[in-house]
Formats: C-alpha cells, structure tokens, sequence
C-alpha cells in the first residue's frame, strides 16, 4: 500500500447512495485488516486525500459519498470475532452486515436486538447511523445494545469504547457518521427468541389520528409497531394507512417455535404473485408515478389482507423486519433520477399536526410520495444521534427530471421540521442544509465538533453529506 | 442529435490526425488541451489556434506511457480548460518489421502507446463522465484492427484491442448517458503513413477529421469506418479466410 500512492494506483469507483439520485466520483481501497486501514490512513494524510467509509452503501444519499477524496470500502474486514450463545453477546468486524449476524446466531435462539428495513447494513455503518427498528419505541435504536466498539483513529490509535470506557467518546462514535474514525468491531448484545416465528396484526387506520391513536393504543403490548400511511389520501382520510402491530412469541405460544429458527425457515419468499423476485421491479416501474401509485395504494388499503379467524398471521422474523429486501433493486422502479427519502422526527408534542401539515404541503405542491412509513421513537444519549421522545413520517419521492418542485418541497419539510422542534437522520438524508442541521443539533453540534478536531485534527475524516451540513 | 464540444483534450495533439481534431474542435470554438511528446509541435499548433482568434488551446508535454502522471495531468487540465467534456485518444506509433524480424522492445512499446496509454487515460475520464452522467470518449482505432495481420503485427493488434476496449468501455458507460465512439480510420494522408508504399483509398487528414468528429456529435456511441467505405472492405478481410488472407501483401 506504501509503495503504491492512492492517486496513481487507487482504483476509481463512481458511488451513489443507495436512493441512486446522488453519486460522486472517488478513489476506492478495501483494506482487510486493521493495520492496513491505518495505513491507508497514513498514506491518505500523506497525499491530501480526505477519507469518507463506505459500506454496504444502503444510506438514502450522500453519506457515503466522496467527491474527489478516497472512499474506504469496509466490506473486505466482515468476520464473525466470537459469539457466545449463551448470553447472546457477538462480536464482529465493522464490515459484517446485519444479515450476516442473524444467519450466524437465528438458528441458537438469538436475533439482532434492533434491525432496519434491510438486513444488508454493515455494522460499522449501522452503529455509524446509530439506526432504529421498528420497536424503537420499545428498545431504542442500536446504540444502546452495542457493548463495547473499537475505533481505529486518524492517528491511527486503537481505542476500545464503552459505556465504562470513555463514554464520551463511545456515545459520539455512535452516531458518529464515521467522521471520527473507522468502527472496526462491534460487540453488542443480541435478544433471545424462543421462535423463529412473530404473530401479526395489520390494523386499518382510517386517518392519521387514527393512526396515532393506533400506535398509543397498541404500544404497551406491542413487539413491533409500524405503520404504512397512503401519501394520496385527503380530506377527512388524510393519513389513512395500515398498522402492523407484531408480537414475538413465547415458547408457551409456539411450542413447535425452535424448529422455524432454522435459517431454510426466515428465507424470503423467491418469487411474489408467479414473478421471479428479481425482475419484479420491472413489472413495478410502470406504477412508479402518481396515477400508478395512487391506485396501488388504494387497492393496498382496501384488500384485506390472509388472517386467521384472530385477525392475525404468523410471520418470519426476517420477513416481518426486511420489507425492504422482499423485492431486489426495487429502487430502480423509480427510474434513472432515483429518489429521495424525507424522514421528518418531530416531538410527540407537535408531531400529529407537523405530520398532517407535511402531507398537505406535499399536496398542494403536487409533490407526493410514492411511500410513506411511521413509526414511534425514544430519546437517546448519543451526541448526533436522532433519537427524540417522538414519531417519524418517514416520505420518499421519485426524483423527476425536472426536480425544482421537489426540492422546494423538501426545503419546506426540512423547515416544517425545524419549527417543529424536531431532528434529522442523516442516514436517510440528501437535502438539509447546514443552517437547518447545525439550528437542530445546536450545542451538541457544537460539542461533537469540538471531539472531532481533538481526535482528527487534520480532518481526514469527511464526506459529502459532512460538507453539506457543516459539521466538518 | 448533434453535440458541441465546448472542452476537450486530445491525446496525441503534436502531428496526424489528432492534431488535425486538435484544430477543427477550436475552429467550432471549443477549448482544447494539446497533449504529445514534442513540444515545438505541440507550441506550433497551439499558437495557430491562438492566431486563428477562435477557440483557445493549451499544450502539456506528455508521454502516454507515463500511467502514473495522468490523474494529476487530467485533474490539471480539467481546471485550466474549465471543464471536459470529450476526451479524444489519438496517440499511436506504428511499426512494419522487416520480412523475418522479430522485435519484443518495438511491439511492445506499441502496445504500451497505443492501447494501454488509451486505458490509462479513458479509465479516469469515463468513470468521471459515468459520475456525471454526460460526456464524450473518442478513440482512433484502425481497419488495421480487424485481423492479425503478418505485415503490422503488433500494430493490428494494440488496435484490435482498442476497439475491444472501447466496445467494453462503450457497453459499461452507454446506460449512464456517456457516449464512446470508435472510429477506424483507413489510409488517412500523414506521416504515419508516408513511407508506406500502397495506400488505397487514401483521404487527406482534413477530411479524416471532419469525418471523424461528425461521427463524435452524433452522438448514440457509433463505431465508424473512416470514411464508410472502409466498412466494405473491413467485412471482406473478416471473412477472408486465413488460408487466402496469409498471401496477401497487407
């Protein structure tokens, strides 16, 4: 690596985010140790290149992305360190992906605490974002079953953190953005389950009060909460959707529940209608507009859907949390734009009417979204985490080819938001901008800022999405 | 669709055909970026652009086997020309061994000017052109390419791989909006050519130009024979039977 400059020799690789709307031209290294990241480190200090981390690539924009710097491809470091199956506790390199934890402990009674729609993340990325589940509500977001991490430093430092050991220090790395160093391993702490099994409940929600009302009714005795809101509807209906509400079973409830922990057991289904999985986002693409996806939506809400005499069904766990890998490269439906994600975090305080409001904002504007989800969150101690005592709307849009009115719109609901009182997540984010960030996160910017240039003084760590919001 | 070249760089700018796009780009206003070895040439040709009073044109000293110094070349002209928006790969050397001579440093170095400098050098420009979603690579291939020839040997095939890569090349980027073209030239009137003895069909360089960058802006990735003529002849030789295309002087 030393006797090989990273601008002659680097490989270039053109990235995008995984909402295939922004993409940045890079210089690319794969490091499969920790001592060969810490050269690549030293080399790029060396030759002026700023180093961003790049993982499985699943953030919505540009949180990856370098424009003219190095992007540092985490996938080669990816072994499963240890796993003890009696406490549930794992330790894996920062390049392993959520799906290759639960592979390796499902079938022991042992599932990932918090998972996102996708199991395709890698650890670093996901303790990066410091991401959320649908039973955030319940359990928070990933942080806070991450034991203990190491950080490999500008410097080159080997640090290892925890709650106990320098917590500061543990609690901005997460959530950290990968701007204070690289996450090179994780050890967290997973969450028994007697079943490979959950038991579902959707639940019509015919406004978004109800949908509220939902979700405050069902919380106390709920698993997992999330709730799918129909973007189109308006009027008295504004916000109707459908809620999944699901329950992890007990032995009690499913003796058989050890044998559905086999892996052959949470295999997404191959094919969905008689369609091969992977060319079904081609048979999608034709409803990826707003006359398409209004019917589709409408259908969506009205078809009830296969439950038993209970009004339940049972489900894998990894069909019910993996929505998003049910159909491969679905994102290219939305054709050669892309799109965006806008997640609004907003305090429950104001959260009912900021949403009703942003629904009705991207209604007058003729700006709607393809795909709205809602879910409940909890605060949390992480210095740039998004983590609040609130709900999110959680909104994508089809990038059209004449983007003006979308980009307005989004400003309006980054603005919404802030009025609002709420936060952002930068893991879904493209379009904030810096005054909005730095106005959201305020001290705590001011603080984490402060850590950065005491760890990374040169600034070696940045991306684009950094540049974008200010933070370095 | 016609496109306008507004700033280009053309590798191999100092003398033949290159020099020739070199001239009709500026002359259509665009801002080119010279690029060969001799730089009397490479000055003589810029300040005739510059005296025309249309287009500009800067010149950089550069020797396509140097790999290593393209990123830096590339970032720096990019800057100085304010933008790129076609790339034109032109540098070839040529070489006709004697009857019975066998020589690794000559084929190989026309391996290395002719192919692997125009991979070091589209490899940069087309990831940056897939990045943007728009942009022009254009590379001088030959007829020379089509078969192996016993006369140029190691000429036909550094071009018979050039059009390969520029096929691959076109067939990576084509999805993201880039437009590859290949163009190949038959016996085009320069000094490459002058001491061959039999040039049929041959064309002077201003009008290989013309042509050459009329297939360049029509966009949609062509790849041309020079003038389409050549693409009679070039099906013959590739049907040709070896048996047949052995005896013959070419």
């Amino acid at each position: 690596m030393e006797s090989s400059p990273l601008r002659t020799h680097a490989a270039w690789r053109v990235l995008d985010g995984f909402g295939g709307s922004v993409r940045s031209l890079s210089r690319s290294v794969s490091p499969a140790t920790v001592d060969e990241m810490a050269a690549v480190f030293a080399a790029a200090r060396a030759e002026g290149l700023k180093v961003s981390f790049r993982g499985a690539g699943r953030s919505y924009g540009d949180a990856s992305l370098n424009t003219g710097g190095l992007a540092v491809d985490g996938r080669a470091m990816r072994r499963i360190l240890s796993f003890d199956r009696e406490h549930g506790v794992i330790e894996a390199e920062g390049g392993a992906s959520i799906a290759e934890v639960w592979r390796h402990t499902l079938p022991q009674g042992w599932w990932p605490a918090v998972v996102p729609g996708t199991m395709f993340p890698t650890l670093a990325g996901s303790v990066s974002m410091n991401i959320h589940g649908k039973n955030c509500f319940k359990v928070g977001p990933l942080g806070d079953h991450v034991l203990e991490l190491d950080l490999l430093t500008a410097a080159g430092e080997r640090l290892t953190l925890s709650r106990e050991r320098d917590a500061e220090l543990f609690r901005s790395v997460i959530a950290g953005l990968g701007l204070l160093g690289a996450v090179t391993r994780v050890k967290m702490q997973l969450k028994h389950v007697d079943s490979g099994r959950m038991r579902v409940r959707p639940l019509v929600a015919k406004s978004l009060a109800h949908m509220f009302d939902t979700f405050v009714e069902r919380i106390p005795d709920s698993d997992y909460l999330v709730g799918w809101v129909d973007c189109f509807a308006t009027g008295p209906v504004l916000g109707r959707g459908l809620v999944h509400q699901a329950h992890q079973l007990s032995i009690a409830e499913d003796p058989k529940g050890a044998e559905t922990l086999a892996l052959a057991k949470q295999d997404l289904p191959g094919s969905i209608m008689g369609v091969p999985k992977s060319l079904l986002w081609m048979f999608m693409k034709p409803f990826a507009n707003d006359t398409g996806t209004r019917w589709v939506n409408s259908v969506k809400y009205a078809l009830p859907e296969q439950v038993g005499k209970d009004g339940t069904y049972l489900d894998s766990h990894a069909g019910f949390a993996f929505l998003l890998d049910y159909v491969p490269n679905w994102r290219l439906m939305y054709g050669d734009a892309g799109f965006i994600q806008v997640q609004l975090f907003v305090p429950d305080a104001n959260a009912r009417e900021a949403f009703a409001e942003a629904l009705r904002l991207c209604q007058r504007r003729g700006v709607i979204s393809y795909l709205g989800v809602f879910k409940r969150h909890r605060p949390d101690d992480y210095l740039l985490s998004h983590g609040l005592d609130g709900w999110s709307l959680a909104l994508d849009f089809k990038v059209p080819h004449e983007p003006k009115r979308l980009w307005d719109t989004a400003a309006d609901l980054t603005r919404l938001v802030l009025e609002a009182g709420g936060t952002y997540y930068p893991a879904k984010d493209q379009v904030v901008d810096a005054d909005s960030f730095g106005r959201a996160f305020g001290d705590r910017l001011v603080r984490f800022r402060d850590l950065k240039r005491r760890l990374d003084p040169d600034g070696l760590f940045a991306n684009d999405q950094a540049r974008r919001l200010g933070i370095v | 669709m016609s496109l306008a070249f507004r700033h280009a760089i053309v590798v191999g700018a100092s003398s033949g055909i290159g020099a020739e796009i070199a001239r009709q780009l500026a002359a259509d206003g665009c801002a080119v970026a010279l690029l060969g070895r001799r730089a009397e040439e490479l000055e003589r040709i810029r300040a005739e652009i510059a005296g025309r009073g249309r287009g500009s044109a800067i010149a950089a000293v550069h020797d396509v086997t140097r790999y290593d110094t393209v990123p830096a070349l590339l970032d720096r002209l990019i800057k100085e020309l304010g933008g790129l928006d076609l790339l034109v790969y032109a540098a070839g050397i040529m070489h006709k061994p004697a009857e019975s001579e066998y020589d690794f440093a000559r084929d190989r170095a026309e391996i290395e000017v002719n192919l692997l400098g125009a991979i070091a050098w589209t490899t940069p420009v087309a990831a940056m052109f897939e990045a943007r979603r728009t942009g022009t690579i254009l590379g001088l291939s030959s007829i020379a390419g089509e078969r192996g020839r016993r006369t140029f040997p190691a000429y036909s095939t550094s071009k018979a791989g050039l059009t390969t890569w520029l096929e691959a090349l076109r067939n990576r980027v084509a999805r993201h909006g880039v437009n590859v073209v290949t163009v190949k030239p038959g016996f085009v009137d320069t000094a490459m050519t002058a001491s061959l003895e039999q040039k049929p069909m041959v064309i002077p360089v201003q009008k290989a130009a013309s042509l050459i960058l009329a297939a360049a802006r029509r966009g949609g990735s062509p790849s041309a024979f020079i003038p389409w003529t050549w693409w009679l002849v070039a099906m013959m030789l590739r049907h040709m039977p070896s048996r047949i295309f052995r005896r013959l002087d070419i």
